[in-house]
């Protein structure tokens, strides 16, 4: 068995009918919905953000993995390694933000005469802003593209020399993207909303990007199973997915909860001032975003077999991924669009879209290398795996 | 008084394999000792399903409704305050306790409910068969008046599978 995954001619026929289906959604949703910019830059921003934080959570899974010496996801290591081939086109994505900045960044307009403003004006401005989105990418696609070929080279080569540089890329990895996922946070989430601030937002993000990318993977293993392939991915694997899954479903509401109640409970107008439109003017949303994020997942995994089921685990892994989607879209809108934001068709437009380009590169780069890899010396641990 | 068979392993796939033989033979195991888990034991002696995490849930959610409910008494109807010009029924400020709770009422639940399920806890008796249990090696206890006195079956299941130290005990319990 050579584990080659070919995609097949429905596969593809699928996805670019989800990218197409979204095209004639915007199209529809162009005329009659009649977008102003400020809608359609938006949209872009918070699909870029969602898109992209799936692929950088593969390079997280990779680097997490392998700096903590675990065996067992070395089974699976491809799919993650796939995430990872985003990057790049997300990089071009974020990139043109720059036609849209004055739509979505506040800060970013001249002469505002706002001394709150102009006192972040060092770390927020429009060159800089751009060149730290040119070092985090940089960083994020150089690394996971080290950590790949790495993999690649052990494939051809089965020497311990490539296990032990694959730490040190993967440590390496680790330290630039904690640091990076904090400030990169900062700059195109929590920035919209300029004369707000919050030290933990950074993780907050994090955590969420954590959900997204663990439930992608599921959905993304659930799938290939499906075909037929992965065979050597058991119920314990499963198991571990779900634990995931469950587990920070929890930390992220942790963190949620941490930074709300300590702005609720100070109730100081320039933290409120974040929550306020949020929880007036979007109040079911604000509401729905916690319920699926939170107590949907805590409810429904909390069982063992819940979380060894991979038809169940793959239902809840796409609410969450739904809930999620909401929680960015609930991060930007407020800022930019405010309290005439609904979803319609140009948000589901955007969202076939983005998946649909967004599947299809994964997918694609699936069937590039063999779905297993070779030489690692815990592939026979991984086989083995029990909880 | 209960006659009881032990015997070291030096290696646990040696203890896999007798456990597993004498399971099959139909023997009873008083217990298997081992100095970390092993994978794969808990199947061949045939363990059912914990009921622990059903305790834990139960004891969490009375937790859970107990320390909300009490909170919301006290803040609303007992002793109602007004503390940084917040309604008094503030749930926010009620989740952080709500949530302690939770997590005492399901970690003492559990551990309770698993000392009185097995017996343990001041007063217990509970025979040592070996000063060494659990030190380094791996040890199978089997019950032999359960196993209906077949002395010699059992001690040539043990001894096949390199059993060291086979001894016979009287223990009264």
């Amino acid at each position: 068995m050579d584990h080659k995954y070919t995609l097949k001619r429905k596969t593809q026929y699928g996805i670019l009918s989800i990218a197409g289906f979204g095209i004639l959604l915007l199209i529809l949703g162009y005329f009659i919905e009649s977008p102003n910019r400020q809608e359609l830059w938006a949209n872009v921003l918070i699909n870029n953000l969602y898109f992209l934080f799936i692929a950088l959570f593969g390079g997280v899974f990779l680097a997490l993995h392998k700096i903590s010496y675990a065996g067992w996801y070395t089974a699976l290591k491809r799919i993650p390694e796939a995430l990872t081939n985003f990057l790049p086109i997300g990089a071009a994505l974020m990139f043109l933000i720059y036609f849209g900045m004055h739509d979505l960044y506040h800060w970013s307009h001249e002469g505002l005469n706002d001394p709150i403003l102009e006192g972040k004006a060092a770390y927020l401005n429009v060159p800089f802003f751009f060149a730290r989105m040119a070092v985090y990418f940089i960083g994020w696609i150089g690394l996971t593209y080290l950590l790949k070929k790495n993999t690649l080279n052990q494939d051809a080569n089965p020497d311990l020399k490539y296990h032990n540089r694959g730490k040190i890329l993967a440590a390496l990895f680790m330290v630039f993207f904690a640091i990076s996922s904090s400030t990169m946070s900062w700059d195109w989430i929590m920035s919209i909303d300029a004369h707000w601030f919050s030290t933990l937002f950074g993780w907050f993000i994090f955590i969420g990007m954590f959900v997204c990318g663990i439930a992608t993977i599921i959905l993304i293993i659930a799938f290939l199973k499906s075909q037929g392939y992965l065979e050597y991915i058991n119920k314990e694997h499963i198991h571990d997915m779900g634990k995931y899954l469950f587990a920070f479903s929890i930390f992220w509401m942790y963190l949620w909860f941490s930074q709300y109640l300590l702005i609720w409970y100070s109730h100081i107008p320039e933290e409120t001032a974040y929550f306020a439109p949020r929880l007036n003017d979007h109040t079911v949303l604000f509401f729905t975003v916690l319920v699926i994020n939170f107590l949907f997942p805590f409810l429904a995994l909390m069982t063992r077999d819940s979380k060894r089921n991979l038809k169940w685990l793959s239902f809840v892994a796409i609410i969450v991924l739904i809930g999620h989607w909401l929680n960015v879209y609930m991060l930007v809108i407020p800022g930019t669009i405010g309290k005439t934001a609904q979803i319609g068709l140009i948000e589901i437009g955007f969202i076939a879209l983005y998946l649909g380009g967004f599947l299809y590169v994964v997918f694609s780069s699936l069937t590039k290398t063999p779905l297993l890899v070779k030489n690692d010396p815990l592939l026979e641990e991984s086989f083995h795996y029990e909880t | 008084m209960r006659r009881y068979i032990s015997a070291y392993f030096e290696d646990e796939e040696n203890l896999l394999r007798a456990t597993k033989d004498l399971r099959d033979k139909q023997f009873s195991i008083q217990d298997v000792l081992t100095p970390f888990p092993i994978h794969g034991l808990d199947p061949i002696l045939g363990f059912k399903r914990s009921r622990i995490p059903t305790v834990g849930f139960i004891a969490g959610a009375i937790g859970c409704i107990l320390a909300f409910g009490f909170q919301t008494w006290v803040f609303t109807i007992d002793y109602p305050l007004f503390i940084g010009g917040k309604p008094h029924f503030a749930i926010p400020s009620f989740i952080p306790i709500t949530f302690e709770l939770t997590v005492l009422f399901a970690a003492f639940g559990m551990v309770f409910a698993f000392l009185i399920r097995s017996k343990l806890g001041p007063g217990a008796n509970n025979p040592i068969h070996d000063e060494r249990i659990t030190d380094d090696r791996f040890m199978i206890i089997v019950d032999l008046d359960e196993a209906g006195n077949q002395d010699e079956l059992v001690k040539e299941i043990l001894l096949k599978e390199e059993a060291q130290e086979i001894k016979v005990k009287e223990i009264d319990k």
